[in-house]
């Protein structure tokens, strides 16, 4: 069986162009692909510039990539019929970032619930309407009578990220992308938020792709796990077997810099390293994390190691391509 | 205590709204030793942040201070006129600002911009010398020296911090103030800010200050943590006796919803939202979410008692002997 959602050797690059500037590679050669059955979470992990969003985008069908394609249930994004595309855009709903510019602070938040109804067609009475943002809400653990009728700014940042949910779930949705979906939102309040998209899948089936940056929150819903690093999948595997024993050098940057709640288990402050160097990505033809990676080798400056599968994981540097099987 | 950097007993912060008067910061009272990294948690609306700029004297009115002390090093801020205390910021007191993306001036060079706080606070040499003060100050971040000729924009996020740390202890303070220093940075590049934190730290021999709602960099940077709720300070203490043995309810309950590698797919959010401080709940402000909560919480605020070892709580549980089991 097919994936539901996948994209295939996806390439975007931005710059170039009249201005002269220099183009840069936000994304090269990146494959993923979401099944459905079973429902499963997948997320993507990078730092800022990493392409995670620019791949959430591509994902989500808001931007074409320069070469590869995305492909829903089968079918090419780029080559879908109008029918076929209202039927992605109704599986496929996100949940972004910000939970406070999502809503226009003028109107209460029943509008924003109400008009994906309308859009697609699903609200043929003001009572059934009604009754599907109520089961929505609830499913969300919001109760309806306290949340129905407030402005944006009578919730709260966790309520509001709810709400959200809620309104992707009127839509019945078979993939929900949550783009960093607990940055902004209080620590108090994540594991709530979290705990609400995890049971999404659990209960209702929905494939969930979890965007972030923060290791630790991936963990806890993940079942795959993806890393990116300078617009490249650097691992991704198993979300258990990559985050307990991560193999690529910056995977295991990433999690030894996760200040873990213990301060029994010190992080070890170092004397204050200097800046790492940006990722130059591909301009000087090498794997884009040897300047800043402790292990690199000559060959890591002159080629870019190939995704390779290896203990049911995929990787790419050339530390473990004598080992792949 | 003797010989503290900063005393602070009784801060209250009040904001005139249109339906009454808003308490952000209540009778909150701690004191910070040379040296010492102190971290203040909270979520959203608890008061750390007015506290800190509370610090500073950077109220904006009609808010105002209402009641207490602020003693840096003996000297009462409070009574100090506002060129006083003008003098004193940065020199004595200082802030490294959350978001270092927009607390830079986009159309000056960094140089300018450490070079006015210096000369601010009359620091006056030649213009060879200041560069050498500049370079060293960017040196101390783990910055080169040709960033003090680029502007903010050519800098990244974490860079950018490292220059508003340079700004901050350009005139090497007793206290220094981080309000979120590194949410907008993703975590390798938090550690590696942080590490020149401390080191810096470390060689003026300054007090810290971190404000901040992640209780993973609390264990992993502060000495003591004070917890906030409501505007309140409801505990403080060494952060390793409050992450062995939290005694309130409130902080017990932070510290279960951390997410963790330790532990996988355990949801423990806090239920209930945080209160409105126009109209805060009656007696303990956490009694509408607190899963101990008494008929007496709900009518009498508790009193902060004093548990041992410099740490202490504000909950009624504690004056019943009662030492409430991790929820």
């Amino acid at each position: 069986m097919p994936p539901l959602l996948e994209a295939r050797d996806i390439h975007v690059a931005f710059g170039g162009g009249f201005g002269g500037g220099r183009r840069k590679l936000a994304l090269a050669g990146v494959s993923v692909a979401i099944s459905s059955a079973p429902a499963t979470t997948t997320a993507i992990v990078g730092e800022s510039g990493s392409g995670k969003t620019t791949l959430a985008r591509l994902l989500l069908g808001l931007r074409a990539p320069n070469s590869g394609s995305v492909a829903y249930d089968g079918i090419a994004l780029a080559g879908m019929t109008r029918a076929q595309h209202m039927a992605f855009r109704r599986a496929v709903q996100a949940i972004f970032q910000d939970p406070f510019d999502v809503y226009n602070p003028f109107y209460r938040v029943d509008r924003a619930l109400m008009a994906p109804l309308r859009r697609f067609g699903l609200a043929p009475s003001r009572s059934v309407a009604d009754e599907r943002i109520d089961t929505a809400l609830e499913a969300v653990g919001l109760r309806p009578s306290e949340t129905r009728g407030r402005y944006p700014h009578q919730l709260s940042g966790g309520q509001r990220q709810r709400v959200m949910i809620a309104r992707s779930l009127l839509l019945s949705p078979r993939i929900i992308l949550a783009d960093e979906p607990v940055s902004m939102v209080d620590a108090s309040l994540r594991a709530t938020i979290l705990e609400t998209l995890h049971r999404l899948k659990t209960d209702r089936g929905i494939s969930l792709i979890y965007v972030t940056h923060d290791l630790a929150t991936a963990y806890q819903i993940a079942d795959r796990v993806i890393v990116l690093f300078a617009g490249r999948i650097v691992e991704a595997g198993d979300a258990e077997q990559v985050i307990k024993h991560p193999k690529h050098p910056y995977t295991q940057a990433l999690i030894a810099a996760i200040p873990e709640p213990d301060p029994s288990h010190p992080w070890g402050l170092g004397p204050g390293a200097p800046p790492a160097p940006r990722a130059d990505g591909d301009e000087h033809g090498g794997c884009a994390y040897a300047s800043r990676c402790p292990l690199a080798m000559t060959m890591c400056r002159a080629r870019t190691p190939p995704l390779h599968a290896m203990d049911g994981r995929d990787i790419a540097c050339f530390r473990f391509e004598g080992t792949a099987t | 205590m003797t010989g503290a950097a900063l005393e602070i007993e009784g801060l209250s912060v009040e904001f005139p709204v249109s339906g009454g008067v808003v308490r952000a910061v209540d009778a909150v009272s701690f004191s910070l030793q040379p040296g010492e990294r102190l971290g203040l948690v909270g979520e959203s609306g608890s008061g750390k942040s007015t506290t800190i700029l509370a610090l500073l004297r950077m109220i904006r009115p009609p808010g105002r201070i209402v009641a207490g002390a602020i003693r840096l090093g003996g000297r009462d801020l409070r009574a100090l006129d506002d060129a006083g205390m003008r003098a004193a910021r940065f020199a004595d007191i200082s802030l490294i600002p959350q978001g270092a993306m927009n607390a830079l001036n986009p159309v000056l060079p960094v140089r300018a911009q450490i070079e006015d706080v210096m000369r601010a606070h009359g620091i006056d040499c030649d213009s060879a010398e200041m560069g050498r003060r500049i370079a060293a100050l960017l040196d101390g971040v783990g910055l080169d020296a040709g960033v003090a000729d680029l502007f903010a924009h050519q800098l990244s996020g974490g860079m950018k911090q490292r220059v508003c740390i340079a700004m901050s202890v350009a005139l090497e303070p007793q206290v220094i103030l981080a309000d979120e220093p590194t949410s907008a940075l993703d975590v390798i590049v938090q550690k590696q800010v942080l590490s020149t934190l401390a080191a810096v730290q470390a060689r003026i021999g300054a007090a810290i200050i971190l404000v901040g709602h992640d209780m993973g960099l609390m264990a992993q940077f502060v000495h003591r943590v004070g917890v906030m709720y409501a505007g309140r300070l409801v505990e403080l203490g060494a952060v390793r006796d409050i992450f062995a043995a939290p005694r309130h309810p409130y902080t017990q309950a932070l510290i279960a919803s951390l997410p963790s590698l330790a532990r996988r797919g355990s949801f423990r959010g806090i239920p209930g939202i945080a209160p409105s401080l126009l109209t805060p709940p009656s007696g303990c402000a956490f009694h509408p979410r607190c899963p101990h909560a008494m008929a007496r919480c709900r009518i009498e605020a508790p009193r902060a008692r004093d548990l041992g070892g410099g740490h202490r709580g504000s909950c009624h549980l504690l004056d019943e002997g009662v030492h409430a089991a991790p929820a």
